[in-house]
C-alpha cells in the first residue's frame, strides 16, 4: 500500500526547487544548516571569509536525490542571517514544498 | 560586515535588522538569532506596523538584541527589562511592547519583576531565551541549571532543582504560557503570532544551546549535538499540566502551548472600571 502510495505521489506532486544564496561574510561556521539540510545539499566551502570561517556552499547531484527543494530550513535555522533560498518559480508547488519541511 | 566597492546581496530579514551592524557578537550556534528571526516573522506575520513595535532586552547575551534590530528599542540596566516596557506600556498603550532576555535577566536578578508584572496581567509579551547558564559571564551556575548538570561554579555536579519557569508564569497568572527551542522555529513563529494576537501577560520559553559555556561542560559540544538532543528528545504536548514540564536529566523536553485563557488587564480595564465606579458614587452624593 504505501509503495504505491509513493508511486501516485511522485506522479501528481512537482517539487519544488531553490536557489541558495548565501552572504558569507556574516558566517561563523556553525555547521547548523550543513547538519540539518535534509537534503544533504550543503557543505563547507574551500573560501575564507575576513574572520577566517569557511562559509557553506551548495552542492548539488540531482542524479543522487541531493538537490534543493526550497524547504527553506537553513534560512530559519541559521544564527547570523547569512543564508537564504529562493524558491525557483518555474516549479513551483506548494504540496511538495510542505512535505519537505521537517522542523 | 558591508563593505562598499561590494554591491551586497539583500537577506529576507534585512529589512527588520540593522545590517552594517552584523555579523553580532553571539557565538556559533547560538540560539538567540533563530528567536529574533521567528519574532520577526511572527510580527509580519500578524501585521504589525514597524513603527509601533518595541523591543526591550536586559542584560546578558540577549541585551544585544535590541541593537541589532531596526525597530524601537531599550537596552536597560540589569533585570530591569519589564519594568522599563511596563512603563513604556502605561505611558503609550497602542504600541506592541516585547520583551526578550536571558534567563539570568528575568529569573535571577528580575525574577520579583516577572512575577510581579505577571500578578497585575500588563500587557506585555515576554520571551526568555533559556540557556541553561550564565553565558556571557563564563558559564556559572544559574537559577535555571538543571540539577546534576555541570558549570564552571559546579564542576562535580549541580545539586539545586531548576526553576520550572512555565510552571511559576502560570501561577503568577500569565495568560498564555508556552515552550518551544530555538531549533523549532516555525512553530515558534506560529506561538509568538498567537501570543501577539492576545491581551495581558504572555510568556513564552526558548530553550536555546550554549555551545560555548553550557555544551563544553555537558557533552555537548559541538551544536549539532545540542539540536540533536533538542530535536530527538523533545515531546510535543500541548495543554500539558505546567507542573509537570520540569527540565531534568535523562527526562524527555517537553514543549507545546501550555496555557492560554482570558483575564482582564488590571492596569487599564479594571483601573477604568473603578474610575466609573468612583465617578458615579461622587456624582450619586452630590
Amino acid at each position: 500500500m504505501r509503495a504505491s502510495g509513493k508511486v501516485l505521489l511522485t506522479q501528481r506532486v512537482k517539487i519544488s526547487r531553490g536557489e541558495i544564496h548565501s552572504i558569507d561574510e556574516r558566517c561563523k561556521q556553525c555547521r547548523l544548516c550543513i547538519e540539518l539540510c535534509p537534503k544533504e545539499v550543503l557543505q563547507e566551502s574551500e573560501k575564507v571569509n575576513e574572520k577566517g570561517y569557511h562559509p557553506p556552499e551548495a552542492v548539488e547531484e540531482p542524479e543522487k536525490g541531493k538537490s534543493c527543494v526550497a524547504c527553506g530550513l537553513c534560512e530559519v535555522i541559521c544564527p547570523e542571517y547569512a543564508i537564504w533560498v529562493e524558491e525557483k518559480k518555474e516549479n513551483a508547488s506548494t504540496e511538495g514544498d510542505q512535505r519537505e519541511r521537517r522542523f | 560586515m558591508i563593505r562598499e566597492e561590494e554591491p551586497q546581496e539583500l537577506h529576507p530579514m534585512d529589512w527588520w535588522l540593522r545590517s552594517e551592524r552584523l555579523p553580532h557578537i553571539w557565538c556559533a550556534g547560538c540560539g538567540i538569532g533563530p528567536t529574533l528571526y521567528a519574532w520577526t516573522r511572527a510580527l509580519d506575520r500578524v501585521g504589525i506596523d514597524k513603527k509601533k513595535v518595541v523591543y526591550v532586552s536586559g542584560i546578558g547575551c540577549c541585551g544585544r538584541g535590541s541593537g541589532y534590530l531596526d525597530v524601537d528599542g531599550f537596552h536597560t540596566t540589569h533585570g530591569r527589562a519589564i519594568p522599563f516596557a511596563v512603563g513604556i506600556k502605561l505611558v503609550k498603550p497602542e504600541l506592541c511592547v516585547s520583551v526578550i532576555s536571558g534567563d539570568g535577566d528575568l529569573f535571577s536578578i528580575g525574577g520579583n519583576h516577572f512575577i510581579h508584572a505577571a500578578r497585575r496581567n500588563v500587557d506585555l509579551l515576554v520571551i526568555c531565551t533559556n540557556n541553561f547558564i550564565y553565558g556571557m559571564t563564563g558559564g556559572q551556575l544559574a537559577a535555571t541549571t538543571p540539577q546534576r548538570d555541570y558549570s564552571t561554579t559546579t564542576p562535580y555536579g549541580n545539586t539545586e532543582p531548576a526553576f520550572n519557569t512555565p510552571y511559576l508564569a502560570d501561577a503568577s497568572g500569565a495568560v498564555y504560557v508556552a515552550r518551544w527551542t530555538s531549533i523549532h522555529v516555525r512553530l515558534l513563529e506560529r506561538s509568538i503570532a498567537e501570543a501577539l494576537g492576545m491581551k495581558g501577560f504572555r510568556y513564552i520559553e526558548v530553550l536555546s544551546p550554549c555551545p560555548v559555556n553550557y555544551g563544553r561542560r555537558n557533552r555537548l559540544r559541538e551544536v549539532d549535538d545540542i539540536a540533536k538532543w533538542f530535536w530527538e528528545f523533545s515531546v510535543v504536548k500541548h495543554e500539558a499540566d505546567t507542573k509537570e514540564v520540569q527540565i531534568e536529566r535523562g527526562k524527555p523536553l517537553i514543549l507545546g502551548n501550555f496555557v492560554k485563557k482570558e483575564k482582564k488587564l488590571s492596569c487599564y480595564e479594571e483601573l477604568k472600571e473603578l474610575e466609573e465606579r468612583v465617578r458615579a458614587a461622587a456624582e450619586a452624593k452630590k
